[in-house]
């Protein structure tokens, strides 16, 4: 700091420098009152009620330490939990993101009508969660509308929602239809913030179409690709509606994924103290993941602004 | 990858995204055609298009079996409401981390962006105490709170952070010297220059409000307060079999409202997303 130009003078208090950071922390308050209130203590009350008997029913209210940490290991359901949310998981980030990447290449052509195109595979995104997934369960039936079709070039089609290998499969699809559009257009604006410029050089180089996208493109486009997919796994573990409406976790565990299993032990069996127990399993997931991926970050991704 | 293409490359091209299309489309499709056919015609085989007959009952009885004129009034107020205020507290938190200094602005954000990572899927259990203690369980409040103040409005935090870091000094230094306080700065210059952005945000903030389920079956109880997610899956017979026609009509009319202001106003839609920030 320089000295006032008078030096008998008192310096104001509200100097520039002052009033913004004062402005500052109004400007933050309420989404910092808000985290606080609504995620961190919440955060640190379910780690305590996950070192409690809790049954809402008896309420009974009793510390007891690791033991659902115990019980946790010893859950016999919770290898399928587990299973059924990494299958989710994996096959839709593969799915959501080279579709999307498919999709947006392909509307990234120089063609008439691409506006339209655009829209039409963008639509399910503003369509209501719960309706799209209504929809689904009234075609994916045994007698729905996909066996009708099916039948029609003479093929039998199995219960979808109903059949252990073809429950999850269905769920995956149908969520991948759903929401692919929101990538798509990410990966669309990043295509186009390629500079054209590249793509003359490597054509003058003699390099083909795919060698461009191999050696141009997606390294251009690699930081909204891992944005992109953190975005798109932190989601799918969070999924929860499309399960609930389309196969309510069955047939047998197979579909039963994290916060689905979550729900139920907390709110339909009223376990509040083994359902924080599960929300601790599932932070530490989401916070590994998030955590591995950003890591990855430095390995995998070429260019950054 | 723009080079011009061949002709037989562009039909091949426009073929191959006409076939990709029809799981985007025919579903919706589906749920309209199927909400005006006969409960009769519903399962026709092989399945029909376009409806045989046409039956608009199911309409009226959507109307009949639950208040679901009250039900579509709650998820309007409450996305309208979470999606302003989400737009304000996250414009104004974003523009703070992005253009002012003050101490422990750094700590402060990473704070805030804990909260990407803590889905309210983690903290369900807590907040339904907490709730239950302020004695706000089958209310609104939960459904208007939470994302406003929470996880959810974290993301939008951050992509009005990104956009106002890209705005050049110079626009703001001329207003300073002018004398122009921050508040002033914010709301004159800087805020009308983030269309874009607050446009991205209201549209996630607005769906993802209107889309929210299991927060609804946890803290609502009576169908009077029930929003549009939760009524959709409520009209089953007295053997808890869905009654497809009707619930076909409800989905249509939580879709179409949406569907319709996205085709009208898809351009800004698609691009306000398109510019959220993470184009790297």
């Amino acid at each position: 700091m320089s000295a006032p130009a008078s030096s008998k003078s008192k310096p104001p208090f509200w100097t520039i420098a002052r009033r913004d950071a004062a402005a500052g922390y109004v400007f933050i308050a309420p989404q910092l009152l808000g985290i606080v209130t609504f995620v961190l203590v919440p955060l640190g009350l379910v780690f305590w009620y996950s070192l409690h008997e809790w049954n809402v029913l008896a309420s009974s209210f009793n510390f007891v330490g690791a033991a659902n940490y115990q019980m946790l290991l010893a859950d016999p359901n919770l290898p399928a939990v587990l299973t059924a949310s990494a299958i989710f998981s994996a096959g839709l980030v593969v799915l959501n993101m080279s579709l999307a990447l498919l999709l947006a290449v392909l509307l990234d052509q120089k063609l008439k009508g691409m506006v339209v195109f655009r829209t039409l595979f963008f639509s399910p995104v503003v369509v209501s969660l719960v309706a799209w997934t209504i929809v689904w369960s009234f075609l994916l039936q045994a007698n729905g509308g996909i066996n009708g079709m099916l039948a029609v070039v003479g093929i039998e089609g199995p219960n979808w929602l109903r059949t252990p290998t073809t429950a999850m499969i269905s769920v995956v699809v149908v969520q991948v239809f759903k929401n692919v559009g929101l990538n798509m257009v990410l990966f669309l604006a990043a295509l186009q913030g390629v500079p054209k410029e590249l793509y003359e050089a490597a054509r003058v180089d003699g390099a083909g179409r795919f060698k461009q996208f191999r050696r141009i493109t997606l390294p251009m486009i690699s930081p909204t690709i891992l944005l992109t997919s953190i975005i798109t796994i932190v989601g799918s573990l969070q999924v929860f509606a499309q399960i609930a409406v389309l196969t309510q976790g069955g047939p047998g565990m197979t579909t039963t994924v994290l916060v689905y299993y979550l729900y139920q032990q907390a709110f339909q069996f009223h376990f509040f103290g083994y359902g924080s127990t599960l929300s601790i399993l599932l932070f530490v997931i989401v916070a590994v993941l998030t955590f591995a991926q950003w890591q990855l970050r430095k390995r995998i991704v070429f260019y950054e602004n | 990858m723009k080079t011009d293409l061949s002709p037989r490359m562009k039909v091949g091209l426009y073929g191959l995204m006409c076939v990709l299309l029809i799981p985007f489309v025919f579903p919706t499709w589906w749920m309209i055609t199927s909400s005006v056919k006969p409960i009769s015609d519903i399962f026709a085989f092989p399945p029909d298009l376009w409806p045989r007959r046409f039956d608009w009952s199911t309409y009226a009885q959507v109307f009949e079996l639950q208040p679901f004129a009250r039900q579509y009034w709650n998820s309007a107020y409450i996305a309208a409401i979470v999606t302003v205020v989400t737009m304000i507290i996250s414009s104004m938190a974003g523009y703070a981390f992005a253009r002012i200094r003050f101490p422990f602005s750094n700590a402060l954000f990473m704070v805030v962006l804990l909260g990407l990572l803590i889905p309210s899927e983690v903290t369900i259990v807590p907040l339904f105490q907490i709730f239950l203690s302020w004695g706000m369980i089958n209310t609104h409040w939960p459904l208007i709170l939470v994302p406003i103040f929470g996880a959810p409005s974290v993301f939008a935090t951050f992509v009005m952070r990104q956009f106002f870091i890209s705005l050049p000094n110079e626009l703001e230094e001329a207003a300073r010297v002018d004398g122009l306080g921050r508040f002033k700065i914010f709301w004159t210059i800087a805020l009308p220059l983030a269309k874009p952005a607050l446009g991205a945000v209201a549209i996630f903030t607005f769906l993802h409000s209107w889309n929210l389920y299991l927060e609804p079956i946890v803290f609502l109880s009576s169908t009077q307060m029930f929003t549009l997610p939760q009524a959709l899956t409520q009209f089953t017979d007295a053997y808890g079999g869905a009654m497809w026609n009707i619930q076909l009509a409800a989905a249509t009319m939580t879709a179409i409202p949406v569907l319709l202001v996205f085709v009208v106003a898809q351009k800004q839609f698609v691009e306000g997303l398109a510019h959220t920030g993470l184009k790297g």
